[in-house]
């Protein structure tokens, strides 16, 4: 098992932690860990369940308040079970959406299971290919931080979605010894309400 | 933003047009739909309405995350599909919709059961209704013109209102079936 230059941990942290308004849906497993082991925060909205869906979520989310920035923190298995989405989120193209797969080329939660990115697929070629422009691949601290940047900027300087694949090869993540929420309407209520006042509870 | 493209010569069907008069009235601010024949129309107009935000998908689960995304940041959304399509939205209305008891709008077009020409279109068209009442989902059928307008709110407001998943299912009765000679 080789282990990269990045911890799963200081990606999760150091993108969560871009911009306190960062509106966030992670994956389930692997990324739900991190995200939550990086600081709980009521904006962000995390998947126990709909593998395959965290991009398309983050989509219906970017298009819905395009005047905030959206993040997508999500696996490589989750993200090759809705490869098509990137298609759709290159044509829909929100300015203010970033996809990024913390890539460790293995199935976490159940057994270790190496994945397709452990071989030749390449999910930041697919990206790119599906037409979103601004896909990078990210493997140290110096483009941690220029992406972390890229992340939590918005305006001018952004344009069209992007898309990042964060090296972690072989690093697992357990569940923390304190589980973030799941109850998943206990989430929304909790997202929506931070987001946009108590009024949307009535 | 750009000016709306002229719409062309309006088709035939008055309940398309229905359909999207309610859907405003209702406040959908998102359309997710993988193209239909039977949503041609209704997809037209709200291409050009640019107070609508049309998201094309690749396969309509996406639809499912597209609403859950735009609920989470406070927008209505609507997921136009084919009974045939419904199949591929199985784990997403489940796992991700109920789960977090999400509203969900499906505006469906039936295949498969009413003079269906095309036999693969007939399995999933017949378990159509089977399947959503499996993951809990409220169904409702029209049948009629005149019917679509009234259907459409009830949906709207059993789904955004009452927080349920809900099917409103047009009938091959109703849209007509494809020919193909």
């Amino acid at each position: 098992m080789t282990t990269g230059t990045l911890t799963r941990q200081q990606v999760a942290a150091r993108l969560t932690g871009a911009d306190p308004d960062l509106l966030v849906v992670t994956g389930l497993g692997g990324t739900c860990w991190d995200a939550s082991r990086a600081g709980d925060r009521d904006l962000t909205y995390y998947l126990w369940g709909g593998m395959g869906l965290a991009a398309s979520t983050g989509l219906g989310l970017a298009r819905s308040r395009p005047d905030r920035r959206v993040l997508v923190l999500t696996g490589d298995g989750e993200m090759l079970m809705g490869l098509g989405s990137l298609a759709t989120v290159a044509r829909a193209a929100p300015a203010n959406l970033a996809i990024v797969v913390v890539d460790n080329e293995l199935y976490g939660e159940t057994g270790g299971q190496a994945s397709h990115t452990a071989g030749s697929c390449d999910l930041a070629g697919i990206a790119r290919a599906a037409g979103i422009a601004d896909s990078r691949i990210v493997s140290d601290a110096a483009g941690l931080d220029e992406l972390a940047g890229a992340v939590g900027a918005l305006g001018a300087a952004v344009r069209g979605p992007l898309f990042a694949v964060a090296r972690v090869p072989g690093q697992l993540s357990g569940p923390p010894a304190d589980l973030p929420p799941r109850d998943g309407t206990y989430l929304k209520h909790r997202f929506r309400e931070a987001l946009m006042g108590s009024h949307v509870l009535r | 933003m750009a000016a709306p493209v002229p719409l062309p010569v309006a088709a035939p069907a008055t309940w398309p047009d229905a359909l999207y008069d309610t859907l405003k009235q209702v406040g959908i601010d998102q359309i997710g739909h993988v193209p239909d024949a039977g949503h041609a129309r209704l997809i037209e107009r709200c291409d050009h309405d640019p107070a609508v935000a049309v998201t094309g998908l690749t396969s309509e689960e996406e639809g499912v995350g597209l609403a859950v995304g735009a609920w989470l940041g406070g927008q209505r959304a609507a997921l136009l599909m084919q009974s045939s399509g419904l199949g591929n939205c199985v784990n997403a209305i489940a796992s991700l919709a109920e789960a977090g008891q999400f509203p969900l709008l499906m505006i469906i077009t039936m295949r498969g059961e009413w003079g269906e020409f095309n036999p693969w279109q007939v399995p999933l068209g017949r378990a159509t209704r089977d399947v959503l009442l499996a993951v809990d989902c409220r169904v409702l059928e029209v049948h009629r013109p005149d019917e679509v307008a009234d259907a459409a709110v009830a949906a709207a407001r059993l789904a955004f209102d009452s927080s349920q998943r809900v099917a409103l299912l047009l009938t091959q009765r109703l849209i007509g079936t494809k020919a193909f000679r």
